[in-house]
């Protein structure tokens, strides 16, 4: 898989490719279909695993040669030794995470950096729809209240400070709409936050 | 689809196979079968390995008996997850078994009479070193893939750990790097249910015209427990009655009042029937001894250094005889290793039977994997310009 080919199909996982060194060796947690590895694999040479709970992207993340582990995040990463990647991957999945704090603090032990992006809580039609006194529902948090798989809302402000909290520096913190960065007002304009971050 | 009739093979060795115990056999056969077609580059070769009470008939039926289909009949064959369509797909008997390759029922060539209890123990790793001779003379330098569930899977890691080489991927399905202790205690009960036996008269029972059946047919009532999950059992015999439909009521003796003691008699008694009580004993034997971390004083990881190849691992969420947990360890030292390692983690009701069973996630995951091994196959034969036209098995340098 090449970038254009990454760009059409995620841009929002594009953007975050620039990040990850060539050769670096990737641990990439709630890893899906395995469309990221799959480039860094073929395109940046990197190595590493993709960690996913769901049945049917087991078999995906196979099609596409990526080393999958099924394993549920919240269960620990007990089989990752400390610092064993370059960089750890944890990408719109934190926020469906009951133990947001303990998975980031696993995070923090194995990586020596990390990519965590989700859903900013911040993004104006969000705040609009609290206004208007109902829950947010949009393209990025496409869910009804009752039903959502995303268990955690956070601002960029509230990440950065658990990030700080359980060791970990914030190097870019960059907002994202339809994948595209958002410099003015980020915590009003960008739907995705996306943090990079290196263990202090 | 079923691959159809098929029919074993046989293949005598006469250079003396040394074992891990320090005995050696000194001449020996192997029976093996084989379906679909090894390819030209000779890259298209799989190796599937059986558990306890299997044997080389891994798929298809033989001639004139519809009910014999193979132990993996499931997995194996044209359009199957592995497709003999595409590979070159090897059964065989191992040492020790009572199947066809050389065994405790077989003349010992020092004394004319049969092995009986001098059989040597053969190991795992014994198992292998006699697979490899086999593939050398079939003319498979190094195996697409080499696989196996529970026993078979350990055959497979023995191959990633003798013969790192030898093989480009390794399956292992709910299996384990070494027997935990409750494993060895349901083996070492078996084996004193058939050493007990009166019938089994150190083991030379063949010369007295007997079999150590009772012995038997409960070690494998205990070892049938083991394969089965809490809930599976619960669910399909529960406290139900055998006669519930007539009386409904206790019998207050000792015979058969519940389904599952029905059960597991009727499954007793049949594998008393075909099986060698030699053969359980050794087998068992090879489980126990199962430790390839042992000479790295336990250490996984150190001893995955040595291998090479690319592993799927699958493991079955009620399997309490060899747990996710038993595959995790394996996992976990992989990834320390930086092997290409693909684990999944099959939620299945059926306990350790499950890696025999038909389940749409696992048998998912495997034809997945399967056509990744065959893409692979295909690439490089690109690259070296090769054809891909099958040939027969029999022009590939078969020595029969």
């Amino acid at each position: 898989m090449n970038f254009n080919q990454l760009r059409t199909l995620r841009p929002d996982l594009a953007f975050i490719a620039h990040w990850v060194a060539a050769d670096a060796h990737v641990l990439d947690l709630g890893c899906g279909d395995g469309v990221m590895l799959d480039y860094l694999r073929s395109d940046k040479a990197c190595s590493g695993y993709g960690v996913e709970i769901d049945d049917d992207k087991i078999p995906l993340c196979i099609g596409r040669g990526v080393s999958v582990i099924q394993q549920d995040l919240e269960a620990g990463l007990a089989i990752f030794a400390d610092n064993a990647f370059d960089t750890v991957l944890c990408l719109s999945a934190l926020q469906m995470m009951k133990d947001v704090e303990g998975v980031l603090r696993d995070i923090a032990r194995v990586g020596r950096e990390a990519i965590v992006s989700f859903p900013n809580f911040g993004y104006w039609p969000h705040r609009l729809a609290l206004l208007r006194g109902r829950m947010p529902v949009s393209k990025s948090l496409p869910y009804e209240w009752y039903d959502t798989p995303n268990l955690r809302c956070a601002t960029i402000p509230d990440f950065e400070q658990l990030a700080n909290e359980v060791g970990l520096e914030v190097l870019s913190c960059v907002a994202l709409d339809d994948g595209r960065p958002v410099s003015l007002l980020p915590n009003w304009r960008g739907s995705l936050a996306v943090f990079r971050l290196k263990k202090r | 689809m079923s691959i159809g009739t098929v029919s074993p093979q046989t293949l005598h060795f006469s250079t003396p196979l040394q074992l891990q115990s320090g005995a050696t056999i000194a001449d020996y056969v192997l029976m093996y079968e084989t379906y679909g077609s090894l390819n030209a580059a000779h890259s298209n070769a799989v190796l599937v390995c059986h558990a306890l009470n299997a044997s080389h008939h891994v798929a298809g039926m033989y001639a004139g008996d519809p009910k014999s289909a193979g132990w993996w009949d499931n997995m194996v064959g044209p359009g199957k997850p592995l497709d003999t369509d595409k590979f070159f797909v090897i059964g065989v008997n191992n040492l020790g078994s009572c199947f066809g390759s050389t065994g405790p029922m077989h003349p010992d060539p020092q004394t004319g009479k049969p092995y009986g209890a001098n059989f040597p123990v053969v190991t795992v790793e014994d198992w292998v070193h006699a697979q490899a001779r086999l593939a050398d003379a079939l003319g498979i330098g190094q195996w697409a893939a080499v696989m196996g569930g529970s026993l078979g899977g350990m055959q497979a890691l023995a191959w990633s750990l003798l013969y790192p080489e030898r093989l480009r991927h390794c399956v292992v399905v709910a299996s384990t790097a070494k027997l935990s202790a409750q494993n060895i205690a349901f083996n070492d009960v078996a084996r004193q249910a058939i050493m007990s036996d009166p019938d089994f008269h150190g083991g030379d029972y063949y010369a007295h015209g007997v079999v150590p059946k009772s012995g038997l047919r409960v070690a494998r009532m205990i070892g049938h427990i083991t394969y089965l999950s809490n809930d599976d059992m619960a669910e399909k015999f529960g406290r139900r009655l055998r006669d519930a439909a007539s009386t409904g009521n206790y019998q207050f003796g000792f015979g058969i009042d519940f389904e599952i003691e029905s059960y597991l008699r009727y499954q007793g008694d049949k594998f008393s029937e075909y099986f060698d009580a030699n053969t359980y004993l050794l087998i068992t034997k090879a489980l126990d001894y199962f430790d390839p971390a042992r000479e790295y004083d336990g250490d996984l990881t150190k001893t995955f250094a040595a291998t090479e190849a690319e592993f799927l691992l699958v493991s079955f969420s009620t399997d309490w005889r060899f747990s996710p947990v038993r595959s995790h360890e394996m996992v976990r030292a992989l990834v320390n290793n930086r092997r290409r390692v693909t684990y999944a983690e099959i939620d299945a009701p059926h306990g350790h039977d499950a890696f025999l069973l038909d389940d749409a996630r696992y048998h998912g995951v495997v034809r997945e994997y399967y056509a990744r091994v065959w893409q692979q196959i295909e690439q490089s034969e690109q690259q070296s310009g090769r054809q891909t036209v099958p040939v027969s098995p029999r022009n590939a340098g078969v020595a029969a």
